[in-house]
């Protein structure tokens, strides 16, 4: 068989359910293999379908024994599902121990649930590339929900859970300081937000922190969303005295009150009332608004013990939840095509900086224009300009030819 | 660049089959396959037969080393590799046994398609120069 007959034989035994196909597609993404790039974009056109949940959180917060649980409960539903679990790899050897796989403990001998362990292997942009690409394989296959896991910790695995429709972020409790350091990033991606190991001392004290601060990255992005115009409409005769007084009104309010206020309450108060207000009353009548207004999501906190399975519906109840607001609402296609939109950027940043890498071995290598540069004999700018000009000259040349 | 290597780590399953919960060679073994450049998955204990099939299919492994000390290994291998038939996944995955294994059941284990079996007292490196000779490279 030709190369090209191999691959469409992969393709076509990946549809037809082959679970060895699946894997071997998986592995030639993984590793980049000549030709896989055919088989991603044949598999393309067959997904769309699944549901993508990122799971990410700081090491030990219990995202692997989580996910097992997930993998449980969806099952359970009847949906089908597929695992990718992200580790990160020596950058000594190279090597990886991929031990995410160790907790897959209730779905053992289930076909139906594809774990499926990838390591970091020091390639860092490409990683989330071949995430998406892996998780194409499993949604063409007809996996029904695709969970991703990986450690909450810079860039590279934010570029990773952005993959995801849905983004869930564990949190232990007690870590008041990863709370802190989820402000950094990691906080503005997550729809949901998961207190793990809610038996333990101080879960109440994380799952106010997270309101907390959940209340205000949505006042902020109201704030700037809305601009002094919109606060003008609620306020009627108040406008004055509202705009004297300004977004001082979240700074007034006492650190519980924050757990319950929705965020559309600001706008809509004079400001004078803020201090009659009963916390309990109003925390009800704000998950009712919440819930109501189809146009927004408010991140939501769950409290789960992934060890014992508690809280684990109400966590795929609030997935499902989510899901069901990103299709209403149509961010699920916007989502979709920002995903892709970043996807062929990737792309063509890798694309090109090969085309360029090649270019300059072909031109004597890096080291010999970085000589030269030593020898004051010509500056980087000269040398990105002699490398990339026929590139240029080549793309201004086809625009020529359309507008002629 | 040598990407072509770099981005093909050899990827191995190690794994600990039925009631044996004696899992420090299978701990020791895996970091010197790390250490090695190899990428390990690591299966966890008491693991049924099936259970590690499903495994060394979805994950794809090059190499699948079970480990045991229970004296089971006539019963537990077989069903192992009869799994992997069943998948279509025996013809490329190396499988090597590690463990307590009688001289006449070393045989019948080869037989069976076990590629070698390794006892006590086997170095590290030698482990590892018989993955690294004998890991099918698939495309």
């Amino acid at each position: 068989m030709s190369e090209g007959q191999i691959q469409s034989d992969l393709v076509e035994r990946l549809l037809d359910g082959q679970h060895r196909a699946l894997a071997r597609v998986i592995t030639k993404i993984e590793n980049r293999s000549p030709g896989y790039r055919d088989l991603v974009s044949a598999l393309h056109e067959h997904t769309g379908d699944a549901s993508i949940i990122g799971v990410t959180g700081s090491p030990g917060a219990g995202k692997s024994t989580l996910v097992d649980k997930l993998a449980r409960e969806y099952r359970d539903r009847g949906l089908t599902v597929g695992v990718i679990a992200v580790d990160p790899s020596s950058p000594y050897s190279g090597g990886a121990v991929l031990g995410d796989r160790i907790r897959m403990a209730s779905t053992l001998g289930d076909m139906d649930v594809f774990f499926r362990s990838m390591s970091a292997r020091g390639q860092l942009g490409g990683l989330a590339t071949a995430t998406a690409d892996a998780i194409r394989a499993l949604d063409a296959f007809g996996k029904d929900r695709i969970i991703v896991e990986t450690v909450g910790a810079g860039q590279n695995e934010v570029d990773i859970v952005k993959t995801a429709d849905t983004v869930a972020v564990l949190v232990q409790p007690g870590s008041g300081d990863d709370v802190q350091m989820l402000k950094a990033g990691i906080l503005e991606i997550g729809d949901v937000f998961v207190v793990n190991k809610a038996d333990m001392e101080g879960a109440q004290r994380t799952v106010s922190e997270l309101e907390e601060m959940i209340h205000l990255r949505q006042s902020d992005t109201e704030r700037l969303a809305a601009g002094p115009e919109g606060h003008d409409v609620g306020h009627g005769e108040e406008v004055a005295d509202h705009h004297g007084h300004g977004h001082d009104d979240h700074a007034g309010h006492g650190h519980d009150d924050h757990a319950g206020h929705g965020h559309d309450d600001h706008a809509g108060h004079g400001h004078d009332d803020h201090a009659g207000h009963g916390h309990d009353g109003e925390s009800e009548g704000h998950s009712d608004d919440d819930a109501a207004d189809p146009e927004t999501w408010r991140p939501q906190v769950v409290e789960t013990v992934a060890t014992s399975g508690q809280g684990v519906d109400d966590l795929v109840d609030t997935f499902e939840r989510h899901r069901e607001f990103l299709v209403s609402s149509g961010r699920r296609a916007e989502r979709e095509r920002s995903r892709y939109a970043e996807e062929v950027r990737r792309l063509f940043e890798a694309d090109i900086s090969d085309l360029v890498e090649t270019e300059l071995d072909r031109l004597g290598g890096v080291d010999d224009f970085a000589a030269a540069i030593q020898r004051r004999e010509t500056d980087p700018y000269t040398v990105a300009d002699e490398v990339l000009d026929p590139v240029v000259d080549c793309l201004e040349a086809r625009h020529d030819g359309e507008t002629r | 660049m040598s990407a072509e290597s770099e981005q093909r780590p050899i990827r191995c399953l190690v794994a600990k089959v039925g009631l044996d919960g004696h899992d420090r060679g299978a701990h020791v073994i895996s970091r010197a396959f790390r250490d090695a450049g190899f990428e390990v998955i690591y299966s966890g204990l008491h693991r049924a037969p099936d259970e590690i099939v499903q495994a060394a299919v979805q994950e794809d492994v090059d190499v699948l080393g079970i480990s045991i000390l229970s004296g089971a290994h006539n019963t537990l291998v077989p069903k192992v590799i009869e799994g992997l038939k069943e998948y279509g996944a025996f013809e490329d995955t190396l499988v090597i046994v590690g463990g307590i294994v009688p001289d006449d059941d070393k045989a019948e284990l080869k037989e069976l398609g076990v590629a070698q079996v390794f006892g006590p007292g086997t170095s590290m490196q030698e482990t590892i120069d018989f993955v690294r000779e004998n890991a099918p490279r698939h495309r």
